[in-house]
């Protein structure tokens, strides 16, 4: 029964950088603001967090200025589209598109070189539990962490004064701004917030997932992750639960092509995708419910004095 | 999106390169779909126009466009070379074939050169590498060191060059032994880590206790040494990514080709609508260090290239049957290169149905 756990551990770990990418643009798209640079600031994250641990040695190093250099890469975007008003989607396609850029150049120096894996935790006599020992007590730090932040992020939006600000901004900055809300002071903490997502996602790309920097090797899963926000009608648990859902269904593709069942690899390729949209959709169809959830003014530039 | 980025960052760099290259040179163009840092399959190719341009020195100005996908901006991206000047144009992937042919009809002076496909024009002329060669070594050595006699193959796409790259390697394991058997997943990707990697694992976790991959990254090379298996580097010796794991890799050397077309471009002996298919005799693909295998092994697998260099055995030779068990070659009988180049079948052993 060891695979079981073997192949639960590989959906989990190809599930995680996606959870932290959506749950940090989440917030992003929750106060009003649309982010499509997560790609960027996810292949920034990666870059930055593999050449820290190779130069420091210490993945903890990485992990910081992983985070650290995608809550600055974002503030870039903040800056462009909160202070300046810059049209959102363009600004955050030209930060995909920079990131990308950037961290190629970034990380030449670093492509083939050996990368320090983040160690995974191990409890001794907990760890070795059959079954369920490495699920629960064995995986890789940011594993834990996403979990926390996903229900810190819920908990945070929904149960707090803060949170319930947050959302006022998203769905109707002006009436927010009326009350004496300051607008975009919480969107710029939101959009950092996102991009120190999408750095530490990045990290667990060239940390645990594949300890390694190539260029591009986000292949896509920046996009992947802000779909998941969409279909998720912007709630933090379902977001997990697609998260897992793509990385269940990328993963048993991947088994049954193994298994040799003769169904065309096309077609399972496409699967992880297709089954995410039409489940999320389903469970979404509540259309009052989903309306509620949609941050109305997702998108729109809110410039205080006009 | 990601393609309009893509093209984007294409023109950019095409409008970039253009601008700052002397007029009287003559103009060697690369177009590659991975980036050339990517430890793989683009980087030989990087590697080989490197070194073109240090063996021709001055005479030559070489520039080179990474990360182009394959299908429409790929055609954009080589009408744009083909604009600017270039005298002889590369393109370094499978699916640049068609769009190298239509832009080859719209620039007759300018000379193409496509790499791995099967259309030619009067001025387009194809090359490859004997790969399966090398794939016939390394699944000879997998059949004598795999406990399971299963091995697991990761591939990108059902074309006929992975199709004959699997079959390659499965002729050469049932070489030594007869019931090996072989899983094929199929990632529908070039180069793709995470996912290269998870496939890796879905393999091991399902009994393979060998892994080769016809895919660019280092990705399941690190899974094979992190679980402790074996596995081969693909197109580059990736060697750094699993020191304890790689057997060997086929390593392509396009290098001395680069030199020789441009050379003859230059002066005005290239010939366009050939098509050049080297193998191990010719250098243009190598073998990485055999290591981390008994040396019975390891005098098994030199004694084998040196036949397959000195044209003694050539690695599909019958008797082989084809998936169904009906006949692909008689006794004795050797395959035709056309029947290679268009491959749409397993052979015998396959555990995988062909996508078509």
């Amino acid at each position: 029964m060891d695979i079981a756990q073997n192949i639960l551990l590989t959906i989990m770990t190809a599930a995680t950088p996606l959870l932290i990418a959506a749950i940090g643009e989440l917030v992003v798209e929750r106060s009003g603001v649309l982010n499509l640079g997560v790609e960027g600031m996810m292949v920034i994250g990666a870059v930055c967090g593999f050449a820290a641990t190779a130069l420091s040695g210490s993945p903890w190093i990485g992990i910081l200025a992983a985070v650290g250099a995608g809550a600055v890469f974002s503030l870039l975007f903040g800056v462009l589209t909160l202070s300046l008003a810059a049209n959102q989607v363009a600004t955050g396609l030209s930060l995909t598109l920079l990131g990308l850029g950037l961290s190629g150049m970034i990380g030449e120096a670093f492509v083939g070189s050996a990368g320090i894996k983040l160690a995974s935790i191990q409890i001794p006599g907990l760890t070795e539990i059959p079954l369920v020992g490495r699920l629960v007590f064995g995986q890789d730090p940011i594993f834990y962490f996403s979990l926390i932040l996903t229900g810190g992020v819920a908990w945070f939006l929904f149960r707090t004064r803060a949170g319930l600000t947050l959302r006022a901004i998203g769905d109707n900055h002006a009436s927010a701004h009326a009350l004496g809300i300051n607008v975009l002071k919480i969107r710029y903490l939101a959009v950092m917030f996102g991009g120190a997502c999408a750095g530490l996602a990045g990290a667990h790309l060239s940390l645990v997932y594949t300890p390694q920097w190539v260029e591009n090797m986000t292949a896509g899963r920046g996009w992947i992750a802000l779909a998941l926000v969409v279909f998720a009608s912007w709630r933090p648990w379902r977001v997990l639960g697609g998260a897992y859902l793509f990385g269940a269904v990328s993963i048993g593709q991947l088994h049954a092509q193994a298994l040799g069942f003769g169904i065309p690899s096309q077609f399972l390729s496409a699967l992880p995708y297709v089954a995410t949209i039409v489940v999320l959709v389903i469970i979404s169809r509540d259309r009052r419910l989903t309306l509620m959830n949609t941050p109305a003014s997702l998108g729109q530039p809110f410039v205080p004095d006009r | 999106m990601k393609k309009i980025v893509f093209a984007l960052a294409a023109t950019l760099a095409v409008t970039a390169g253009t601008s700052a290259l002397a007029q009287d040179k003559f103009k060697a163009c690369f177009i590659y779909v991975g980036s050339k840092t990517d430890g793989g399959w683009t980087q030989a190719h990087e590697v080989g126009r490197l070194y073109a341009q240090e063996k021709l020195g001055d005479k030559v100005e070489t520039v080179a466009l990474e990360n182009v996908p394959e299908g429409p901006d790929a055609e954009r991206a080589i009408e744009r070379f083909a604009r600017s000047g270039c005298g002889i144009i590369f393109t370094t992937s499978f699916g640049f074939m068609d769009p190298t042919i239509a832009v080859a009809e719209k620039f007759p002076d300018v000379k193409f050169e496509h790499a791995t496909g099967y259309k030619t024009a009067p001025n387009v002329t194809t090359y490859n590498s004997r790969f399966y060669e090398g794939r016939y070594i390394i699944g000879q050595i997998a059949g004598k060191m795999s406990k399971t006699g299963v091995a697991g193959y990761i591939a990108s796409f059902p074309i006929p060059e992975v199709v004959m790259g699997i079959n390659g390697f499965l002729t050469g394991a049932r070489s030594v032994n007869p019931d090996f058997k072989l899983k094929v997943v199929w990632v529908n990707s070039w180069f793709d880590a995470g996912k290269e990697a998870d496939a890796a694992k879905a393999l091991i976790d399902q009994g393979v206790d060998i892994i080769t991959q016809h895919t660019d990254s280092t990705g399941p090379m690190q899974v094979a040494e992190e679980r402790g298996i074996k596995a081969f580097g693909q197109a580059f010796d990736q060697i750094q990514a699993g020191p304890t794991a790689q057997l060997t890799a086929i390593e392509d050397t396009w290098g001395p080709y680069y030199e020789k077309q441009i050379a003859a471009a230059i002066d005005g002996t290239w010939k366009g609508g050939e098509s050049s298919w080297d193998g191990l005799k010719d250098g243009i693909l190598s073998m990485a260090p055999y290591t981390n295998m008994p040396d019975d092994v390891k005098a098994m697998a030199e004694d084998t290239q040196a036949k397959i260099e000195s044209g003694e055995l050539h690695p599909f030779t019958g008797p082989i049957n084809k998936q169904d068990g009906s006949v692909w070659l008689k006794d004795g009988e050797v395959s035709d290169d056309g029947t290679l180049l268009g491959m749409n079948f397993y052979v015998e052993g396959v555990d995988d149905k062909l996508p078509q």
